[in-house]
C-alpha cells in the first residue's frame, strides 16, 4: 500500500503542493486530477523519486522510501510522450528493466513476450520504436512498464498525445490491463472524461490541495465545492442567497432563477450567501424550474446543448426554436 | 526578377545604374540561359581553386607517383612517420577526451556562476593561431619559461618533457570542440529518457552506459574524430614545441622541403596525409550527419546541491579556469618580464618588468639588408591579411550565392570546394613551391595561399545568410512597391551585411595565424607574424626569446579583437565548424 505523507514542494518560490496525503490500496488505480500547472506531475514524480519534496515523505507497506533512490524503489512510470530509448528496439526497450534485473535470459524473453502481447503488439518485437505510431509507442511504453511486475505503476498523461478515438480503446484496455494485474496505479491527467473511465478513486487537485476525492459516481452526484462542479463542468453555477427554511435541511433561495428551493445539508441561515448547482438536464419530477428565451442550439451527437438569454445552458433531447421561450424542469443543488 | 537578383554575382557587381537601365539588365540576363549564368558564378572561383590547388596537387601527385620516389627507404620513412602521427594524435584525443567530456558535462547540466564566460574562454584556443598558443605553453612550461622559474629546484622543476608539451596544447586547442559536439548532444537529450530508465531501475553507472553512452554515440564519435583530425595534421604546435625530432607527417614534410630537400618525399607525405584525412574526414560527416542535435535544449539544467556536486563544479570549474587562463596569461606577463642573465654576462638571472623586448622589436640590430626590424612583420601580416580579405571574398561571394541554392552539380561540387580545409597548409605550400616555384619572390604567393585556406570559411560563412533571406521576403518588398535595387537595398544588403564583416573577419584572422604554408612561401625580406615568431624561437638568447613573446602578444591580441567581432557579427545559429 502506497502512502502519501503532507507533501510540501514549491516552485520558483511559489507554493506548488501544500500538503498532499492519499493512500493507495493494493489493486486500487486513483486518478490525480487537475488543471494544468496543478502541480500533479510534480507530485507523480515525488512518488517515483525522480525529485524530492520539500517537507513529507512517501512510504510503500510502511517503509520510508524517502532515501530509497528511484531505481530502486520498483515502481513503473509511463511519460506522456512515451520517452521509448531511441537507440533500442521494441523487444529491448521491453527488456530494459529486466535486464536491470539481471534476470535470466530465457524468462526476459519470455516476460517480454507476455508483456508486448498483453498490449496487443506480439508482432511488433523486432521493430524500430521510431517507426511506429504514437499509439504502438505508448502500447510499448505500457509493456515496458508492465513486464518489470512493478509494485506500482503511474501515469503522466499516458494519452495525452494521441487523438479521440485511439484515446478511448488505449483506455479502455488499460483499465482491462490494470484489473487483470491487479497493479495499484495513479493516474494522472487534466481530463475527467478519461479519470472517470479509469479511476477507482479521484483526487482533484487545486491550488496545491486535494479538494475532494471519492469515487467517480460519488464526486459526480455531489462535487461539495463550486470549483469542483465547474472544473468538472457539471452544469451552471448561480449564486443564490438564503431566503428562508421551509423544513429541517430544506431551504428556500432566492436567485437568478426566482425563488428556488434546494435540499441542503449545510448549516445556513436567513441571508447567506450560497452557490446553486443547475444540472443541465431535464428532471421531471423536480418542482424548480428555469426558464428563457433560446439563443443557441449546438448539436451534440444525442442532444442538443441549447444556450438561454440569461446565460444558463441545457440539454435537451429536440431541438427547439430560435427565440422560443421555453421552461423546463432542472434539479438544483446547493453547493455551499 | 528579384529571383534574378539572388544571382548577382557579388554586390560590387551589383551597383550602379538606374532602376530602368537595371531592369533591362536583368531582362537581358534573362535572356541567356540559366546555364550560363550559373558558369558565370562558377568562373573566379573555380579557375582559383583549379590553379591553386588542384593544379599544385596534381603535379605533387605526378612527383609522387614517379618510380623513383616509391623506394623501400622512402616508404619505410613514411610508415614511421605514420605510425607517429597517429599515435600523438590519438594520445592527444584520449586526453582531450578526458577532459572535455566532464566538461561538457559540467556546462550540459549544471548552473554556476560565470559559466557563459569559462565556456567562452575554452572556445578561445580554437581561434588562436598555432604560434600564439605555442608560445604560451612555453611561455610557462618551456626551458625559459615561468614555472621553470618559479620552481627552479624543488619537485616542480622537472620540466614536461616537450612531447608532454605538445599534448597538452593539443587538448587546449581543441577541448572545446567536445564541449560543443557532445555538449550540445547531452544536452538535448530527454530528460523523460533518464527517468524511465530510473524508474525502470536503472542505477547511476547503468544509465550511463545502457542509455546516455548509447545516445550520445554519434555525436561521441563525430567529436573526437574531428579532434583526432585536428591533432593528426597539427603543425605549428608540433614544430616549435617538439622540434624536429617529432616529426609528424607535417613536420617531416616542412623538413624535406627545406631543411633537408627531397620534394618527390615531402610529395609522397602529403600524398599519404591528404589520404588520411578524406578518409577521415568522410567518416566523420557520416557521424556528424546521424548525430541530429535539437537546437532546443531539453534537459533540465541544476544549481549543485549535494556535496558531491558542488565538489565535481567548483573542482572542474577551478580546473578549467586554470588550465585555460594560465597559457592566456603567462604569455603577455612572459613577454613584459625579463628573466635572463644580463647581456654579455654569465651571472645571475635577472628578473623584474620590462619593456625592453618591445622596444627591441624597432630595431634592426644585425643591421643586414636582408633583415627587416620585426615591427615590419606585423605590417607584412595586415598587408596579406588585407589581400586574403578582398581575394577570398571576391571569389567567395560567386560560390556561397551559387551554392545558397545548389542545382545536383554544384552539390558535387561542393566537396571539392572545402578539400583545401582538409589538405594540410604545408602541403598548399609545397604545393606552389612545385608549380610555381619560379615565381617564389614575388610577395604574392603567400596571400594566395592564405585565400585557399580562408575560402572554405568565407563561403560557409556566407551562404547560409544568403540562402536564409527567403524569396518571399523580396517578393513581400516588391509587392510593397519596392524596386529591385531598393529590395537590394533594404533587404539583401542588410541581412548580408553581418555575414560579410564575418567571413572578412575570418578570412583576416586565418591569413594572420597562418603558418604552415607562409613558412615555405615567405620571403626572408617579407616575414608575416608567425614566421618572426619561428626565426625568433629557433634562436638562442633571452632577448630572442622575449621579442618572439612580445610578437606572440601582439599577435594574440590581434586575434582576440578579430574573434570579438566575428562574434559580434556572425548570425546566431550559423556556420558551425
Amino acid at each position: 500500500m502506497l502512502e502519501v505523507h503532507h507533501i510540501f514542494k514549491t516552485y520558483e518560490g511559489k507554493p506548488l503542493l501544500n500538503g498532499i496525503s492519499f493512500k493507495v490500496d493494493t489493486g486500487e488505480t486513483i486518478c490525480l486530477l487537475g488543471a494544468s500547472g496543478s502541480g500533479k506531475s510534480t507530485l507523480l514524480r515525488i512518488i517515483a523519486g525522480l525529485e524530492d519534496a520539500d517537507a513529507g515523505f512517501v512510504s510503500f507497506n510502511d517503509v520510508n522510501l524517502t532515501s530509497t533512490p528511484p531505481h530502486l524503489r520498483d515502481f513503473g512510470f509511463v511519460f506522456q510522450d512515451y520517452a521509448l530509448f531511441p537507440h533500442l528496439n521494441v523487444n529491448e526497450n521491453v527488456a530494459f528493466g529486466l535486464k536491470m534485473r539481471r534476470l535470466p535470459q530465457n524468462e526476459i524473453t519470455q516476460r517480454v513476450a507476455s508483456s508486448l502481447d498483453m498490449v496487443n503488439l506480439g508482432v511488433f518485437g523486432s521493430r524500430q520504436v521510431t517507426d511506429l505510431s504514437g499509439g504502438e509507442q505508448q502500447r510499448v511504453a505500457l509493456a515496458r512498464a508492465l513486464a518489470t511486475r512493478p509494485r506500482l505503476l503511474m501515469f503522466d498523461e499516458p494519452l495525452g498525445a494521441l487523438d479521440r478515438t485511439l484515446r478511448e480503446d488505449l483506455l479502455n484496455e488499460l483499465r482491462k490491463i490494470l484489473h487483470q494485474t491487479n497493479i495499484p496505479a495513479i493516474y494522472v491527467t487534466h481530463d475527467q472524461e478519461e479519470a472517470f473511465t479509469i479511476a477507482d478513486r479521484v483526487l482533484i487537485l487545486h491550488d496545491g490541495e486535494i479538494v475532494r476525492e471519492g469515487t467517480p459516481a460519488d464526486v459526480w452526484s455531489n462535487p461539495g465545492s463550486v470549483f469542483v462542479a465547474r472544473f468538472l463542468g457539471l452544469g451552471n453555477v448561480v449564486d443564490g442567497r438564503i431566503k428562508g427554511k421551509m423544513k429541517e435541511e430544506r431551504w428556500k433561495v432566492e436567485s437568478g432563477l426566482g425563488v428556488v428551493t434546494v435540499d441542503c445539508g449545510h448549516k445556513h441561515s436567513k441571508g447567506d450567501n450560497v452557490h446553486l448547482l443547475v444540472r443541465p438536464l431535464p428532471a421531471g419530477n423536480e418542482s424548480n424550474t428555469i426558464q428563457g428565451v433560446v439563443r443557441d442550439i449546438v448539436f451534440q451527437q444525442d442532444r442538443f446543448r441549447v444556450t438561454l438569454d440569461n446565460g444558463l445552458y441545457i440539454y435537451l433531447p429536440g431541438t427547439p426554436k430560435m427565440g422560443e421561450k421555453i421552461e423546463v424542469r432542472v434539479k438544483v443543488e446547493c453547493l455551499a | 526578377m528579384h529571383q534574378n537578383l539572388s544571382h548577382t554575382p557579388a554586390p560590387a557587381g551589383g551597383a550602379g545604374g538606374d532602376t530602368e537601365t537595371r531592369r533591362l539588365l536583368n531582362f537581358s540576363v534573362l535572356s541567356v540561359s540559366p546555364w550560363l549564368k550559373r558558369l558565370a558564378l562558377w568562373v573566379l572561383p573555380l579557375s582559383f581553386l583549379i590553379v591553386a590547388f588542384f593544379f599544385p596537387l596534381s603535379r605533387i601527385l605526378v612527383l609522387t607517383l614517379d618510380p623513383k620516389t616509391i623506394t623501400a627507404a622512402n616508404l619505410r620513412l613514411t610508415f614511421e612517420v605514420l605510425l607517429f602521427t597517429f599515435y600523438q594524435a590519438t594520445l592527444s584525443t584520449i586526453l582531450t577526451l578526458l577532459l572535455g567530456l566532464p566538461s561538457a558535462y559540467l556546462f550540459a547540466r549544471y548552473d554556476f556562476r560565470g559559466k557563459s564566460l569559462l565556456r567562452a574562454l575554452t572556445a578561445v584556443p580554437f581561434m588562436l593561431p598555432t604560434v600564439v598558443v605555442a608560445s604560451s605553453f612555453s611561455a610557462i612550461f618551456g626551458s625559459r619559461g615561468l614555472f621553470f622559474f618559479l620552481f627552479p629546484n624543488s619537485a616542480f622543476s622537472i620540466q614536461p618533457s616537450s612531447f608532454t608539451l605538445i599534448l597538452l596544447a593539443h587538448v587546449f586547442y581543441n577541448t572545446t570542440i567536445i564541449i560543443r559536439v557532445v555538449g550540445n548532444a547531452l544536452s538535448s537529450l530527454d530528460p523523460k529518457l533518464e527517468q524511465a530508465a530510473r524508474s525502470l531501475g536503472a542505477d547511476s553507472f547503468r544509465l550511463w552506459w545502457n542509455v546516455i553512452l548509447p545516445l550520445l554515440r554519434p555525436s561521441l564519435l563525430s567529436a573526437s574524430l574531428l579532434v583526432f583530425l585536428f591533432d593528426f595534421t597539427s603543425f605549428g604546435v608540433i614544430l616549435l614545441l617538439g622540434g624536429s625530432q617529432y616529426a609528424t607527417l607535417e613536420v617531416e614534410i616542412y623538413l624535406r622541403v627545406l631543411k633537408l630537400p627531397n620534394l618527390p618525399l615531402a610529395a609522397l607525405l602529403s600524398i599519404i596525409q591528404l589520404i588520411c584525412t578524406i578518409i577521415f574526414s568522410v567518416i566523420y560527416s557520416y557521424f556528424s550527419s546521424r548525430s541530429t542535435v535539437q537546437l532546443t535544449p531539453r534537459s533540465t539544467i541544476i544549481k549543485p546541491k549535494t556535496i558531491e556536486q558542488k565538489l565535481f563544479v567548483a573542482s572542474l570549474v577551478f580546473l578549467l579556469s586554470s588550465f585555460f587562463l594560465l597559457p592566456l596569461c603567462a604569455l603577455p606577463f612572459r613577454s613584459l618580464f625579463r628573466l635572463e642573465a644580463d647581456r654579455g654576462q654569465r651571472g645571475d638571472v635577472q628578473y623584474g618588468l620590462t619593456a625592453d623586448y618591445y622596444a627591441e622589436l624597432f630595431v634592426n640590430r644585425r643591421g643586414s639588408v636582408f633583415y627587416v626590424p620585426p615591427m615590419r612583420a606585423t605590417m607584412n601580416s595586415l598587408g596579406y591579411a588585407g589581400a586574403t580579405v578582398i581575394i577570398s571574398l571576391l571569389l567567395g561571394f560567386p560560390a556561397a550565392f551559387a551554392l545558397a541554392k545548389p542545382t545536383r552539380l554544384e552539390r558535387l561540387l561542393d566537396p571539392f570546394i572545402m578539400l583545401p580545409l582538409g589538405s594540410s597548409a604545408v602541403m598548399l605550400g609545397l604545393g606552389f613551391i612545385i608549380s610555381y616555384g619560379r615565381y617564389l619572390t614575388s610577395p604574392w604567393l603567400v596571400p594566395f595561399a592564405h585565400s585557399l585556406v580562408a575560402l572554405p570559411f568565407v563561403i560557409r560563412t556566407l551562404q547560409p545568410a544568403i540562402a536564409s533571406i527567403p524569396l518571399r521576403l523580396r517578393q513581400a518588398a516588391s509587392s510593397l512597391g519596392a524596386s529591385p535595387l531598393e529590395v537590394w537595398k533594404n533587404i539583401d544588403f542588410p541581412i548580408l551585411r553581418r555575414a560579410t564583416l564575418a567571413a572578412a573577419t575570418f578570412a583576416f584572422t586565418v591569413s594572420l595565424g597562418e603558418f604552415g604554408a607562409t613558412l615555405l612561401l615567405s620571403r626572408p625580406e617579407y616575414p608575416t607574424i608567425p614566421v618572426a615568431i619561428e626565426r625568433f624561437l629557433s634562436q638562442p638568447g633571452g632577448l630572442n626569446y622575449g621579442q618572439a613573446m612580445a610578437m606572440a602578444t601582439i599577435l594574440m591580441l590581434l586575434t582576440l579583437t578579430s574573434i570579438l567581432l566575428i562574434e559580434k557579427f556572425r548570425l546566431p545559429n550559423s556556420g558551425e565548424f
